[in-house]
């Protein structure tokens, strides 16, 4: 897809991720907007997959570690066919295939259940010794740079790094802010560049709202050979509403329906 | 005297049989194949092997990974890192998934002997049991061991198999039907049932042996398959005899205990139940037969805790 078909793609993405958080009146918007360009990049432009055989062998597989980020993700299945857009607005309901957290077994396109931080990318490991095995199929996770606080992404990394994953290629969404507030002040993430490639990882930095460099950097992770790539995305939690961008306060909070009416308007769709 | 053999080794035995069976079968561990027997698969397939190092949760995540790729995952581990260390990954990757992931955790419960309490896991099948969808294995032997490690390898879906550091006796013959969710009645007794899970059972019998000496009629049910579990053979085993007792290598929370006592509630059927396991108390060093006797479940423990048992009912439905 042109570079400019994608970013119009991540606007309507993002319009979305506001419809099914207002709908819900509950979830986590900032850090859906902060991942909706690379998740639009995944599932329109770098991903091999058939949303008409979601469960094809040897296809391309999307771990969300960082699950909040449910409504980007479900804005993306559906954009691309996977079931119907109407069903976004049940996000959240008792019955609804789009649970708070993805849940694999109940929508088509999930190819892992995600939630709690770090439990994702560990997956994403072994899911990658299966495509080393096999010889097929690529992997890719995408995590919150405050989700690097758990233990659990670090064993991975170093298993990845181990067994020499060069079919798995992580994103690391920097926004820089968690729900106590900036990573620097609850637990120092930084330099995140500089470990992973202590761990042996190939590191790629971009600006993670730039359609083109998002583009750019998947095509050289997957040219690197012998070890995993990480994507170091820095983003803005709430891209793209001003009033969110930013705001540490909007982690995991539902615009009433004067906000979301005014981020519907900068984004340029209508509640 | 029947041959012993640690149910680890049946592991270790069962793991290279399969392997050469099943193409995608997969193993992992964390740095304990030696002591898991997963090292036996190691030297037979090296290229399905993979060893997490010393990071559960990550051998969990892994595991999960390749399952859900279209392996069989075997991860094995001892049962306190498997179940303590991993716990909320084998809960949110494996059983919220429905992963084809086989946790084989070994050194579990009292019988891990010198190590102490912080290896000794008594609250694994405890907390695996209350997973849905999580199916629970505690072999007693060899023989029951390499059979349901077979069972849990044809099966969809995530298993437990807790299995021991100890040398046991070899109690099943070669041809035993062993199935999951069916305990098996290795003995009938009028007076009471012992309700056994895991390497106890020899205890068990032995226990049995001793209070027929006594004239007491104790029978002996081999409750292998703690999830899903054998109502029938519980409400058999209260119909058949005057009272039950359970003896388990694990705290009596949350085991066969519970889940027999569970059984009885949930059916309505009044029986007299002693629970025999570690009471609210951990484990501690020492010599596994000394363990069992300072914890109540060798086969002195068990027999003194039947007749007692027996005793009591007895007096009660005296006229």
């Amino acid at each position: 897809m042109e570079i400019s078909k994608l970013i119009d793609t991540a606007r309507v993405i993002r319009q979305d991720i506001i419809r099914e958080i207002y709908s819900a009146n509950s979830g986590h918007p900032g850090g859906s907007l902060s991942a909706a360009d690379i998740v639009t990049a995944l599932y329109f432009e770098v991903m091999d997959i058939d949303p008409e055989d979601p469960n094809k062998p040897g296809r391309d597989r999307f771990v969300l570690s960082k699950g909040h980020a449910a409504p980007a993700l479900y804005a993306a299945l559906a954009e691309r066919g996977y079931f119907p857009r109407e069903e976004l607005l049940t996000l959240r309901r008792t019955g609804s295939r789009l649970q708070g957290h993805p849940s694999m077994n109940r929508l088509p396109g999930l190819d892992m259940s995600t939630g709690s931080l770090g439990q994702g990318i560990s997956v994403a490991v072994g899911m990658a010794i299966a495509s080393k095995m096999d010889g097929k199929g690529r992997v890719y996770a995408l995590l919150g740079d405050g989700e690097l606080q758990e233990g659990l992404v670090w064993e991975a990394a170093m298993a990845a790094a181990h067994y020499g994953l060069d079919d798995l290629c992580a994103v690391v969404d920097h926004n820089g802010l968690q729900i106590d507030g900036k990573n620097d002040d609850v637990m120092k993430v930084m330099p995140i560049d500089e470990k992973f490639r202590a761990f042996g990882w190939n590191v790629i930095c971009i600006d993670g709202h730039d359609m083109a460099q998002i583009v750019d950097a998947f095509a050289a992770a997957k040219e690197c050979k012998g070890k995993p790539t990480v994507i170091v995305a820095e983003t803005h939690k709430g891209q793209g509403v001003s009033f969110m961008t930013d705001n540490a306060g909007w982690h995991g909070k539902a615009p009433n329906e004067e906000q979301a009416r005014l981020a519907m308007e900068e984004l340029g769709g209508v509640l | 005297m029947a041959d012993k053999i640690a149910t680890r080794d049946s592991y270790g035995r069962a793991l290279k049989e399969l392997g050469a069976e099943f193409p995608n079968m997969v193993v992992l561990d964390a740095d304990l194949s030696g002591s898991t027997k997963s090292g036996e698969f190691k030297k037979a397939f090296p290229e399905r092997f993979f060893n997490a190092g010393i990071a559960e949760a990550d051998l969990m995540g892994m595991a999960t990974g390749l399952a859900l790729s279209g392996k069989i995952a075997f991860a094995s581990t001892f049962a306190m890192f498997a179940v303590g260390r991993a716990y909320e990954i084998v809960r949110n990757s494996i059983a919220y998934t429905g992963a084809n992931v086989k946790i084989c955790a070994t050194h579990a419960g009292l019988s891990v002997g010198e190590d102490g309490a912080s290896h000794q896991c008594l609250e694994d099948i405890s907390l695996m049991r209350g997973l849905p969808g999580m199916t629970v294995l505690d072999p007693a032997d060899d023989v029951s061991a390499r059979k349901l490690l077979r069972l849990a390898a044809e099966m969809q879906g995530p298993v437990y198999i807790r299995l021991g550091r100890a040398a046991v006796p070899v109690v099943y013959p070669e041809d035993a039907d062993i199935r999951i969710g069916k305990a098996v009645w290795l003995r009938e007794g009028s007076d009471v049932t012992i309700i056994s899970s895991g390497c106890v059972l020899d205890q068990a019998l032995a226990a049995a042996d001793a209070l027929a000496e006594d004239g007491i009629s104790a029978g002996v049910l081999d409750m292998h398959t703690v999830k899903p579990f054998d109502e029938e053979a519980v409400l058999k085993a209260a119909r058949s005899s005057e009272c039950i007792v359970t003896v388990e290598d694990h705290f009596v929370t949350g085991g066969i205990g519970s889940a027999v006592a569970e059984t009885l509630v949930k059916h309505g059927i009044g029986c007299r139940v002693k629970t025999l396991g570690a009471q609210d108390r951990f484990g501690q060093s020492g010599k596994p037969a000394e363990l069992f006797r300072e914890y109540g479940i060798d086969a002195a423990g068990i027999a003194d805790a039947a007749s007692a048992l027996v005793t009591t009912v007895k007096l009660h439905a005296a006229p």
